[in-house]
C-alpha cells in the first residue's frame, strides 16, 4: 500500500454553499483522503451527504471553500493559466448519473464524443477525428454506424456508453463516475460495470465511483469511503469495510441493504444510527484515525482505543 | 386463500405514430387476500402498464385494452364506466407512486390531501376526517401530526413525503394496494424504514399488495410471491423461495446472476447481452430468445406456454418441455438452487 503512487490527495476539503448567509450549508466539511493510481475508490452515503459535491469539487466544477485537492503533485484549485487548465481538464473527466440529461439532444453522437478532441486539438484532420470517434465507439461496445445518430435514438445503457466514450476521448488518467449506473436497469447495470472494469484494466484508469447501491460499489471498488453529513466517517478496503465495519453509521448503512436472498431477508436485523451515541465533548478532537493499516474511522481518542481493543480480540 | 384480484389474458396496446405497441401480451395472474405479489422486470417490460390498467389510469386517447378481464370482487374492471371506477379507485384499490416529490400537490397542505379520499369515499364530515388524518399520520410514523397536518409537501423530506403518500393510499383501508417502485427514489436507510412500515401496516389492515420494483433485494425482503415480466408477458411466477432458489426461466437466471454477490470479486459480472425487445415489432417466438444463450430453434418460432413446475410455480420456457435437452444453469444460479428449502432430498 505504502509504495503505491498517490494520484490524488484531498486535504481537509471544505465546500460551503451560501457562505455567510443564514442558509449556509456545509456540504463537505473537512474531508481528507488519497486515491492511488489504478485503483477504484468507492464513495457511498445517503443523498445530501456530500458525495456528489465531493466529486464535483475535485474536478473543479465548484471552487472549494477551503482545503486542497492535489492531483499529481499540483493543486487543482490554485490559480491556473488557460494552458494549465486545459492540461488539467484533459487528465480528469467525469461520467454523469443521468444518461438522458447529460448528452446534448441537438448534437450527433460523433460530435458529442469529439467535442473534447476538438477543444484539445487531438485530431489533425477530419478523417482522423472520425477515426478516433469510431475507435471510441467500438471500445465501449457500440458500432461506428451509431456515430451519425442523435442521443434520443439510444436506450439508457447505450447512452451511458456514449457518456463513457466522451470521457475517454481525451485519454484521461482519472475518471469521476457520479452514480453512473443508478438510472439503468439491473441487466444493463452489469454491462456498464463490466465495461468500466475492462477499460480500467486496459488503460490503467483510476476511478472515483460515487454511488448509493452498496453491493455494486463493493463489487467494483478496491477501497470504499462512507460519508455522512459532509464528513467522511470511515475509509477501508472494500472487503474489510463489509466484514468489519467500525463506525456505527457504516453498520446501520450495511444493515439496511436488502440482499436478493429471501432466507437472509427473513432474518435480517436492521441497526439504526443515532449520532447522539458518540456524545463527543466540546473540546474532544474528533478526526480520522487509522485503527488498522488502511482502515480509517472518524472518531474521538476514546472511541479509537475502543475500536482498537475490539480489533485485537 | 381466496383470490381478491384476477387478471386474465390481458392484452394492452398503445397506438403511437410509429404504429401499434403491444405493451402487454397475454398476462395472467391472481392476487390472494393478504399477500404481497412482487412484479419484477426491466423498464418497458409492462409492469407499470399492468398496474395502471388495474387502476384504469391508462391514457384514454391512445391506449386500448384489446382483450382480457380484470376481476375484482366479481366485477370486471375493464367493463366499468368512469363513474363506477371512481368509486373503486382510491377506496378499494389504491396506489403508491414512485416519486414522492411529484405525486403530492405542492399547493395543498398535507392534511387536506389525506382528507380528500376520506370525504369523497367514506363521506366523513370535515371534523371526523381531520381526526382520522391525525390517526393516519401517527400510523405511518410521522411525529407531531397535529403540526404536520398544516404543512406543505416541500416542508417534508423524501422519506416523510412517501409516508404521506402511503397515508393517502391507506386512508380508506383498501383491499388492494399497488405500490409502483415506492422506494426507488429513496436512500437505502429510508427504504428499509418504508419497507418495514408497509409490512407492518399490511399486518394491521390485512390488505393485499402488488409491489412493483426492479430491485431483487427489495423483492426478497417484501414478497410472498414473485412474477417476473419480460417483453409484455409474465415469464415466471412462483413463491419467493421458488423464484430465488429454483428459478427456471433463463431470463430469471440472468437477472439473478447479474447481481453482484457480496463475496464475488475480480470475475466479470454476468451481463445479459443485448437490449430488451421493441414491442412495436413483437417477436414471433419467445421475446427473450435473441438474448438467451440457451435459446433453441423453437424459441424463435413459437411462444412457449406456461409450464408447471409446482402447484405455485410456473415458467414460460421451452426448456421445461419434456423433449427439451437438459441444460446447466449458470453457476450463480446453481449455487442458489442448493438453498431451496426442501430441495436436499
Amino acid at each position: 500500500m505504502e509504495n503505491r503512487e498517490k494520484l490524488l490527495e484531498i486535504k481537509n476539503l471544505k465546500q460551503y454553499f451560501n457562505l455567510g448567509k443564514p442558509n449556509q450549508v456545509k456540504a463537505i466539511d473537512g474531508v481528507s483522503f488519497d486515491i492511488y493510481k489504478g485503483e477504484t475508490l468507492g464513495l457511498v452515503g445517503e443523498s445530501g451527504c456530500g458525495k456528489s459535491t465531493t466529486g464535483r469539487t475535485i474536478i473543479r466544477l465548484y471552487d472549494a471553500t477551503d482545503g486542497e485537492v492535489i492531483f499529481k503533485g499540483e493543486n487543482v484549485h490554485g490559480r491556473k493559466s488557460k494552458k494549465e487548465l486545459m492540461k488539467f481538464n484533459r487528465s480528469m473527466q467525469m461520467i454523469f448519473q443521468d444518461p438522458y440529461a447529460s448528452l446534448n439532444p441537438r448534437m450527433k453522437v460523433a460530435d458529442v464524443i469529439a467535442e473534447g478532441i476538438d477543444i484539445h486539438g487531438l485530431a489533425k484532420s477530419k478523417s482522423e477525428r472520425m477515426e478516433r470517434v469510431h475507435e471510441l465507439l467500438e471500445t465501449v461496445g457500440l458500432t461506428k454506424e451509431h456515430a451519425n445518430r442523435y442521443p434520443h435514438e439510444f436506450s439508457g445503457g447505450q447512452r451511458q456508453r456514449i457518456g463513457i466514450a466522451r470521457a475517454l476521448a481525451v485519454q484521461p488518467e482519472f475518471i469521476i463516475a457520479d452514480e453512473p449506473i443508478s438510472a439503468l436497469d439491473v441487466s444493463i447495470q452489469a454491462q456498464v460495470v463490466n465495461l468500466m472494469k475492462k477499460l480500467q484494466r486496459e488503460k490503467g484508469l483510476t476511478y472515483l465511483f460515487i454511488a448509493h447501491d452498496l453491493s455494486m460499489v463493493k463489487y467494483i471498488s478496491d477501497r470504499i469511503g462512507v460519508m455522512y453529513f459532509g464528513k467522511l466517517v470511515e475509509l477501508a478496503p472494500a472487503d474489510e469495510l463489509y466484514n468489519n465495519p467500525l463506525h456505527p453509521y457504516t453498520k446501520s448503512l450495511l444493515s439496511a441493504i436488502p440482499l436478493p436472498d429471501p432466507e437472509f431477508e427473513r432474518t435480517r436485523r436492521r441497526i439504526t444510527y443515532d449520532p447522539a451515541v458518540h456524545n463527543y465533548a466540546d473540546n474532544e478532537e474528533v478526526t480520522m484515525r487509522e485503527v488498522k493499516p488502511g482502515h480509517f474511522v472518524y472518531c474521538s481518542e476514546q472511541e479509537f482505543q475502543q475500536y482498537k481493543a475490539k480489533n485485537k480480540s | 386463500m381466496s383470490n381478491i384480484l384476477e387478471v386474465k389474458d390481458l392484452n394492452i396496446s398503445f397506438h403511437t405514430f410509429a404504429g401499434e405497441v403491444q405493451a402487454i401480451r397475454g398476462v395472467n395472474f391472481d392476487l390472494k387476500k393478504g399477500e404481497t405479489l412482487a412484479i419484477v422486470g426491466e423498464s418497458g417490460s409492462g409492469k407499470s402498464v399492468t398496474t395502471k390498467a388495474i387502476m384504469r389510469l391508462l391514457p384514454p386517447g391512445n391506449s386500448e385494452i384489446k382483450s382480457g378481464e380484470i376481476l375484482f370482487d366479481g366485477k370486471d374492471l375493464t367493463k366499468l364506466n368512469d363513474r363506477q371506477m371512481q368509486k373503486i379507485r382510491g377506496k378499494d384499490i389504491s396506489m403508491i407512486f414512485q416519486d414522492p416529490m411529484t405525486s403530492l400537490n405542492p399547493t395543498m397542505t398535507v392534511g387536506k390531501q389525506i382528507m380528500e379520499p376520506l370525504i369523497k369515499h367514506q363521506k366523513l364530515s370535515k371534523a371526523e376526517a381531520q381526526e382520522r388524518v391525525i390517526e393516519l399520520l401517527k400510523l405511518v410514523g410521522i411525529a407531531n401530526p397535529e403540526a404536520r397536518f398544516k404543512q406543505y409537501p416541500h416542508q417534508f423530506s423524501g422519506g416523510m413525503r412517501q409516508r404521506v403518500v402511503i397515508a393517502i393510499a391507506l386512508a380508506c383501508n383498501p383491499k388492494v394496494l399497488i405500490a409502483d417502485e415506492p422506494t426507488t427514489a429513496l436512500d437505502v436507510t429510508i427504504q428499509a424504514q418504508i419497507l418495514e412500515l408497509m409490512k407492518d401496516l399490511q399486518e394491521k389492515i390485512d390488505t393485499s399488495i402488488i409491489f412493483i420494483t426492479h430491485d431483487l433485494g427489495v423483492v426478497a425482503n417484501v414478497a410472498d410471491r414473485v412474477a417476473v415480466m419480460y417483453g409484455g408477458k409474465i415469464v415466471e411466477i412462483g413463491t419467493v423461495d421458488e423464484v430465488f432458489y429454483n428459478p427456471q426461466h433463463p431470463y430469471t437466471w440472468g437477472l439473478i446472476s447479474s447481481m453482484p454477490s457480496l463475496d464475488a470479486k475480480d470475475e466479470d459480472l454476468y451481463a445479459i447481452p443485448g437490449t430488451p425487445p421493441n414491442l412495436l415489432y413483437p417477436p414471433k417466438g419467445d421475446a427473450f430468445a435473441p438474448r438467451n444463450e440457451y435459446a433453441m430453434k423453437i424459441d424463435l418460432e413459437q411462444q412457449p406456454p406456461m409450464f408447471k413446475v409446482s402447484d405455485s410455480h410456473y415458467a414460460a420456457t421451452w426448456l421445461l418441455h419434456p423433449d427439451a435437452p437438459k441444460v446447466e444453469p449458470p453457476a450463480a444460479v446453481k449455487k442458489r438452487m442448493k438453498k431451496l428449502p426442501g430441495s436436499n432430498k
